[in-house]
């Protein structure tokens, strides 16, 4: 007996390990289908970013798409919300930080030579999770903000109602959901709201982490967080970017612009808002703390079919690559490299994602910022592209 | 009124019958709940992608946990080659010197390293060894091989109480000297005991995520360095269940089912191994 | 610490003198030797393992320390971005939560326990308990999965409603429904801890001796009158199982923090709403912490529960010594 149970166990062994084997064959043969090889004189490099959640789909199929082509780079991105990102940037634990909210001038003092690119525009939509209610629900600025501000407690309420003739709106209390982290997309949709509601203004203001009022909200972190959180609760209300609401099949709000229509996000929408918005845009390493689509748009009676609550999503970067610790040269190569790779043949993988692609005219103005970036006094991009 | 104090004690005594069997029922509805869901979710998630395939990104179609799984093994492996060595001499210590003082307070220390929390133990070994070279594998491997060394040394002095003195009295009585007697008389003849032990407390550590979280973090690559972290199945299983994404989640279910199909696979066979031991 | 008798291991033994004599003998003794002190050093790794946890943990929380001191346990205010920290509502929470977990896993474990020794024939116990052994093993993010998609939703629709309407006159039931929230997460804890609690129970309930209950039963004692002379005897071992279970109940992390909410506030305004604990706040926030302040506050957090786990988990020990004592150590745990 004692003969045979080896047998089997060695048998079971051999077995075992020719499975093992056969798969991770075929794991990577699968993986090499996928990768084509360029010169294997390439280093390996690990690029760490930090930041929004908002940009997170477009950032993570980026460097699943970048890898491809690039297999030596790997981008490692962790979405822990704007004011993460901010901190890590100030702190100078990431090589890259992402943001929606672009850094505030005191920011600015503790993190001198930051760079702002703006890598994407997307925009901050309203969800909500009603069983029976169709999609499309029409909000004003001002409902949203009572909304917000637990002045609107019920989906009946007049108010609501009066905005969607013929809809049937339960009886049931309204759940209110906003981030619990430090948030770029908090930081738009305040900005929206401060914008049309004077009361929203004077009692929470304008933020990436502000003191939500309603009494009876919920809080989750990251746009993730938010979405889940909408799906699982009936009757609740949230905001998060569009991506989000796409992906998880979550029914988007139509906001009413300053026109008087009621918009949908949409590619189209939202780029009808960066065109009206036509800002004055400052240089790459000036600041950019006044920048803001929304208050461009959202009083803008001639912007028609534009989607009020959009916004850009920066990358910011120092402008000195070497004041980041454990920075060499071959790295910095690589963050610039993939960061111009970004703004533009990344950047027709934004509307599959439902963001929508950066206009020319910013595009140019990236590509001289990114030529500004240097590593120990050399600049990292020479002559026009590196 | 001795027949109402009568009827009364039947009663109770017929009530706790059924609260009993309640109790009963009510501990094992949530079981077969989380196997059929599991079952029922996870398998619409399996296909060939799912075992060769990396991570995909968010919202994608097609992926899968092929990463994960060799980051899983990958630590698996090199947390076993710390802990089970260690496991297994302290097992062997505290069955042949069970007698001393010292032997107390190891047991002692080894029932309050069982009884840790298993984020804690990622905690120390995040102060001990990621703080030096980062999150990695190595951090990992060395909080899990932790929790593996209790469950390791348990097994193996059990394993080695379970060997009759007589063998051991034998090997003595020939010659050999205590400590090749205890290596290769008593080890030996328990080993596999040992063996249903170390498969027992690999089973556990593929399910443990928090200490993995706090030492490595998420990975979305193939293994790349002991310096760097891998993809850990267990810990995905919670990176995608908290996200929205249904691709995510549909692979959240289908780890799950690999995760248990695996774990409560290993403590069944090891459970009929041992029935068939006892005498 | 009672043997099973093998009292030979404990014999210097001596092997025949050879026609070497000395010589060999020295060898031997050496051999002996150097495995003992081999096998005792790798043996005390443990508690140099225990004791580097709580020093490490110690230098990790340091600048939470320095700047809080014992106040962190008593600090109500949890600002990242202010830098400024304090855990009691973890406490709380992890104290509640455990409780409400005790309160339903005991009684739910005594029950099985009794099933599986008392009242099922052998054939019959040996498979369920093989179930129950089975709920032991499964891992607590898939608990936590589960919680997500089936309890939460389960608990949301049919259950908490209920309870609402007619006991929501009571502060403990009055607040919103969201299917998450303290109760939640203390009904998936007493889930995930009643399998252990079980097992040492009916293990207890096996080995107690046989006698008390026929002597009841001899005296015309109904089968849960002699079950119940058999408690006080198993009275402490059924404490430490208890305390076990606590112990377990503090400690889970992920699936605690999957379904409990994850929001920082003293107290919740029911026991449907969302609170925190200490593992569950290392889960969430540990690996996006960035600022130093925070991680060493996270830290500090780890070493509180590290420390108020090895206080349960000795006052267990003692319970269980004080019961062997007791009993004249017939029982090995």
């Amino acid at each position: 007996m004692k003969k045979s149970t080896t047998l089997t166990a060695a048998l079971l062994a051999v077995i075992v390990l020719v499975g093992v084997a056969t798969w991770q064959l075929l794991a990577l043969q699968t993986a090499g289908q996928e990768t084509s090889r360029p010169p294997q004189s390439a280093k390996e490099v690990s690029i760490n970013g930090a930041g929004a959640t908002f940009p997170f789909p477009l950032i993570d199929k980026w460097s699943s798409e970048y890898h491809k082509t690039h297999p030596n780079v790997k981008i490692n991105y962790q979405p822990i919300g704007s004011g993460g990102g901010q901190r890590a940037h100030i702190e100078r634990t990431v090589h890259f930080a992402a943001s929606d909210a672009p850094l505030s001038e005191e920011q600015l003092q503790k993190a001198p030579s930051t760079l702002h690119i703006p890598i994407t525009i997307g925009s901050v939509v309203v969800i909500y999770n009603l069983p029976d209610v169709p999609k499309g629900l029409n909000f004003s600025g001002e409902a949203l903000a009572k909304i917000f501000l637990g002045e609107i407690k019920k989906w009946s309420d007049p108010a609501i109602v009066a905005l969607n003739p013929g809809v049937q709106l339960p009886d049931e209390e309204i759940v209110v959901v906003h981030r619990s982290d430090s948030s770029g997309t908090t930081y738009v949709f305040t900005d929206y709201l401060s914008a049309v509601s004077q009361e929203w203004k004077e009692r929470v203001g304008k933020g990436t982490a502000v003191k939500w009022p309603a009494p009876r909200s919920l809080g989750a972190k990251g746009n993730d967080g938010v979405a889940a959180l909408v799906k699982q609760t009936p009757y609740s209300i949230g905001y998060v970017e569009f991506t989000y609401a796409m992906k998880t099949g979550l029914p988007c709000g139509k906001v009413m612009n300053a026109a008087g229509e009621y918009v949908e996000p949409s590619i189209e929408s939202v780029k009808k808002a960066v065109e009206y918005a036509a800002i004055e845009l400052p240089r790459g390493d000036e600041s950019w703390s006044k920048v803001s689509i929304v208050q461009s748009v959202v009083h803008n009676a001639q912007a028609k079919g534009a989607y009020p609550i959009t916004s850009f999503s920066y990358v910011i970067v120092y402008k000195e690559l070497s004041v980041l610790p454990g920075m060499d040269k071959a790295t910095a190569e690589a963050l610039v490299h993939f960061l111009w790779w970004c703004v533009h043949d990344g950047q027709k993988y934004a509307a599959e994602l439902y963001y929508v692609p950066l206009p020319s005219n910013v595009v140019r103005l990236n590509e001289d910022t990114l030529r500004m970036i240097t590593f120990n006094g050399q600049r990292v991009l020479g002559g026009l592209r590196g | 009124m001795t027949e109402l104090r009568e009827w009364f004690r039947r009663l109770k005594d017929k009530l706790v019958h059924i609260l009993v069997y309640l109790a009963l029922i009510a501990a094992l509805t949530p079981l077969f709940s989380v196997l059929w869901e599991v079952f029922r979710r996870g398998i619409s998630a399996i296909n060939l992608d799912f075992f060769v395939k990396p991570t995909p990104a968010v919202g994608e179609v097609g992926g899968g946990v092929a990463n994960a799984i060799q980051g899983t093994l990958i630590t698996i492996g090199l947390a076993s080659l710390i802990g089970v060595p260690i496991g297994i001499i302290t097992g062997m210590f505290l069955s042949e010197y069970s007698e001393t003082r010292l032997s107390s307070f190891v047991r002692l220390f080894n029932e309050l390293l069982n009884g840790m929390p298993s984020i804690v133990i990622g905690l120390f070994a995040y102060a001990l060894i990621a703080t030096k070279i980062g999150f990695s594998v190595t951090a990992a491997s060395f909080a899990l091989a932790l929790i593996m060394i209790p469950i390791v040394s348990r097994a193996t002095e059990e394993a080695l109480k379970l060997v009759p003195a007589t063998i051991r009295e034998a090997a003595l009585a020939l010659g050999m000297p205590r400590w090749k007697t205890a290596i290769f008389v008593a080890l030996r003849g328990a080993r596999k005991a040992v063996a249903t032990g170390v498969l027992l407390a690999m089973a556990r550590i593929a399910g443990e995520s928090a200490p993995v979280l706090v030492t490595m973090g998420y990975w979305k690559w193939w293994f790349t360095g002991f310096d760097r972290p891998v993809a850990y199945l267990a810990l995905n299983i919670f990176l995608f269940a908290k996200s929205p994404f249904e691709n995510w989640i549909a692979l959240a279910w289908g780890s799950a089912l690999i995760l248990v199909v695996i774990i409560l696979g290993i403590n069944v066979i090891v459970r009929l191994l041992m029935r068939e031991k006892s005498l | 610490m009672a043997d099973s008798g093998r009292a030979s291991q404990n014999h210097t033994f001596f092997p025949k003198a050879s026609s070497n004599g000395k010589g060999k003998l020295k060898v031997f003794l050496i051999g002996d030797k150097a495995f003992k002190v081999f096998t005792a050093v790798v043996a005390s790794s443990t508690f140099l393992i225990i004791g580097l946890m709580v020093y490490y943990l110690y230098l990790g929380s340091w600048p939470s320390i320095e700047k809080f001191g014992m106040g962190f346990a008593v600090g109500i205010e949890w600002n990242p971005v202010k830098g400024v920290f304090g855990a009691l509502p973890l406490i709380l929470g992890t104290l509640v939560t455990s409780a409400i977990a005790l309160l339903i896993a005991l009684p739910v474990s005594l029950g099985v326990a009794l099933a599986l020794s008392e009242y099922m024939p052998k054939k019959l116990s040996d498979i369920f308990s093989f179930f129950v052994e089975l709920l032991a093993a499964v891992p607590s993010v898939v608990y936590g999965l589960w919680g997500i998609y089936v309890l939460i939703p389960f608990l949301r629709e049919a259950i908490y409603p209920s309870i609402k309407s007619s006991l929501g006159f009571l502060p403990f039931f009055s607040g919103p429904i969201y299917g998450g929230g303290v109760l939640t997460a203390g009904l998936l804890l007493a889930i995930m801890i009643t399998p252990i609690m079980s097992a040492i129970m009916r293990d207890l309930f096996i080995l107690t001796p046989s006698a008390l209950k026929e002597a009841a039963i001899a005296l015309g004692a109904t089968k849960w009158e002699a079950i119940r002379t058999m408690m006080s005897y198993a009275r402490s071992g059924i404490i430490a199982a208890t305390i076990l279970g606590l112990g377990r109940a503090m400690g889970e992390a992920m699936a605690v923090t999957m379904v409990i909410g994850n929001r920082f506030q003293l107290l919740p305004s029911s026991l449907f709403d969302a609170w925190y604990t200490m593992a569950a706040i290392l889960a969430n926030e540990f690996i996006e912490a960035i600022d130093h302040l925070h991680i060493s506050a996270l830290i500090n957090v780890g070493l509180l529960l590290l420390v108020i786990n090895l206080v349960v988990l000795i006052c267990a020990r003692l319970v269980i010594w004080r019961h062997l004592k007791a009993v004249g150590g017939i029982m090995r745990e």
